[in-house]
């Protein structure tokens, strides 16, 4: 399993990338993809919506399951990702690049309590069972 | 092959009834069709193989052994069919009065009575026209007690992680929060954290028990205090009543409201989802919320009541009756049980499902909850395999139809990795279990063996391993001439 150490993640299984403009990109780790199989539809949040951190922001669907996604930070909706509406098998060909939308952080002291790539691998593989 | 692939201009059926031109005169111009539609042209016989050669290829429990069990539908008696299809039940007026349907209001009346008898609620309405039904009305009339007393600050019900994803549906149609409740390594409502989230914003709990993984819920009149004793009420989801029925009922649990899915336990058809009846049962505090119509007495005979009886009604969810032909079928199961049969029914689905998890892990197959006796239906995970041989659970499904049994559920529920939840129902013998049992084994066998073999099933039916992942991509349900 690939974890990239440049990323913050979650509990709920979304990984953070920090851009340089200030505003996060938001996907799901491959741990994630790897667990819900293939993934058939994504509902994404709007550009302009505020959300809370923690808060249900999109829907992922596959063929087994359908998902929450949380914002991992509190903030304001900058952009959905129209590719991976398009083709939402792009997020299990490369969950890393498939970001699924971008947030400009209203509390960017939030970022510092996500956790690092160690942490969340660890997670992950605790799940595993 | 399509039907219209079989099409071929000017072919018809023979027509049976008097054809005459319509009056399209005050039908706007804009409106009207400048041609036919493209509906396919062929004779009767050819519609006749056509429909029955795609019902030859299908697995449907008449065929096969259909370890779905009561989850999706149990096996249909045909007297229960037979019965309902009497031209007198057939051929009512749903609108018609009530003094020319005294028969079929007194068989509703009667599966009313049934119905309190076996989960020990004290009122029932028929009303619901599907499970996904009665629950929004059970959470409904949840609402309206708490609103009928002025307690509007309840805004959450309580839904454990292992539940259906209809329960948290429901809550959120009916206008609530869903607060999900965490469960404990032997399946139970985790107990502690139950305590810690109820609340004066609790609405109530909806709980499965025996629950979605396969066990009952042991700490249930615990539960039961918590809830009630922060002022929210319990409610049943009927899913698994079929493992305890006539045994224990859920009015005795404590429960407050009640659907029930008459076709998961009174074995009413559910071909291609429905049509289904979806039944609600309360308390006496709850009784006055009920939907409508709920059948009544009058003098020595029957009638519907309406909102002059029930000014309290959360309202009507369909015309008329409800799916009174599903209602009627299931009348006649329980009337053919009688009470000893109902509680045989749940000591055989039971000892059945039993059996196949003593004999599944005595043939190296890993049990989800090992330390618990399963209900009417028992979990199995096979991380273990596929983390050996990449074999998935999706895979042994799709070996299964090779073998000639239809596949259990899988991934759910989806609390335990690569499941498989397995029902096989009361009416299967210990010849076909036996049977079901030797198919798995070999498949272990072939998955150690030869992983490709099962990894590319099925072989043996009328089409391979569909691609899921893309039919659900670019779904596309039009026929177009090619």
């Amino acid at each position: 399993m690939t974890t990239p150490a440049n990323l913050k993640y979650t509990r709920s299984h979304e990984w953070v990338r920090s851009e340089a403009d200030g505003t996060v990109a938001v996907g799901i780790t491959f741990h994630a993809q790897e667990q819900l199989g293939d993934i058939v539809f994504i509902q994404a949040p709007e550009a302009g919506r505020k959300v809370k951190q923690g808060e249900e922001c999109a829907v992922i669907e596959s063929v087994k399951a359908a998902a929450d996604i949380y914002a991992p930070v509190s903030g304001e909706v900058i952009a959905a990702n129209p590719e991976v509406a398009d083709s939402p098998e792009r997020v299990n060909r490369d969950p890393y690049a498939a970001w699924l939308f971008r947030l400009r952080p209203s509390q960017p002291a939030e970022l510092a309590g996500l956790l690092d790539a160690a942490a969340y691998a660890k997670l992950a593989e605790s799940e595993k069972r | 092959m399509l039907i219209f692939e079989r099409s071929r201009p000017g072919r018809r059926g023979a027509v049976r009834v008097p054809v005459r031109p319509g009056n399209v005169a005050e039908i706007p111009r804009s409106q009207l069709r400048a041609r036919p539609p493209g509906l396919p042209e062929v004779s009767e016989l050819d519609a006749v193989r056509h429909y029955t050669g795609l019902s030859q290829r299908n697995f449907s429990i008449d065929t096969h052994f259909y370890p779905l069990g009561s989850c999706t539908m149990k096996y249909n008696p045909r007297a229960c069919n037979a019965l309902a299809m009497l031209p007198q039940f057939l051929a009512r007026h749903p609108g018609a009065p009530a003094d020319t349907g005294q028969g079929f209001l007194a068989c509703l009346f009667e599966l009313q009575e049934m119905l309190k008898s076996v989960t020990g609620m004290a009122q029932v309405s028929l009303a619901p026209m599907a499970g996904a039904q009665g629950e929004f009305a059970g959470v409904a009339m949840i609402r309206a007690y708490h609103d009928s007393r002025g307690d509007a600050a309840r805004d959450e019900i309580l839904v454990p992680d292992a539940a259906h994803g209809t329960n948290p549906a429901s809550a959120v149609m009916c206008g609530y929060r869903v607060r999900e409740i965490p469960t404990d390594a032997d399946g139970n409502v985790d107990v502690a954290a139950l305590g810690s989230a109820v609340g004066p914003r609790t609405a109530g709990l909806m709980l499965t028990n025996p629950s979605t993984l396969g066990v009952f819920e042991r700490h249930i009149v615990g539960i039961g205090n918590i809830v009630h004793g922060a002022g929210g009420l319990l409610y049943y989801d009927g899913a698994n009543l079929n493992a305890i029925l006539g045994r224990v009922k859920p009015g005795d649990m404590g429960f407050d409201v009640i659907h029930i899915n008459l076709h998961k336990t009174f074995s009413t058809p559910h071909g291609g989802g429905g049509p289904g009846a979806g039944p609600v049962g309360v308390t006496a505090a709850l009784a006055p919320f009920l939907p409508l119509p709920v059948i009544g007495q009058a003098g020595a005979g029957f009638r519907l009541l309406d909102e002059r009886d029930a000014p309290l009604t959360i309202g009507r969810l369909g015309a008329h009756l409800g799916n009174a032909g599903v209602l009627l079928r299931a009348y006649v199961y329980m009337r053919m049980l009688g009470a000893a049969g109902m509680r045989r029914v749940a000591d055989y689905s039971t000892l059945n499902a039993n059996y196949l998890m003593a004999e599944l892990r005595r043939a190296g197959f890993q049990i989800a909850f090992p330390g618990r006796r399963a209900t009417h239906e028992f979990v199995v995970t096979l991380k273990l395999l596929r983390d050996k041989t990449g074999v998935t659970a999706m895979d042994v499904a799709k070996r299964l139809l090779d073998k000639g049994c239809h596949a259990p559920t899988a991934y759910f529920p989806q609390l335990v990795p690569e499941s498989l939840l397995i029902e096989p129902t009361e009416t299967e013998s210990k010849e076909t279990l036996d049977a079901f049992v030797a198919a798995m084994k070999e498949i272990l066998e072939e998955a150690r063996r030869d992983p490709q073999l099962v990894k590319g099933a099925p072989h043996a039916t009328p089409l391979g391993r569909l691609d899921e992942a893309r039919a659900a991509r670019d779904l596309d349900l039009t026929w177009r001439p090619g």
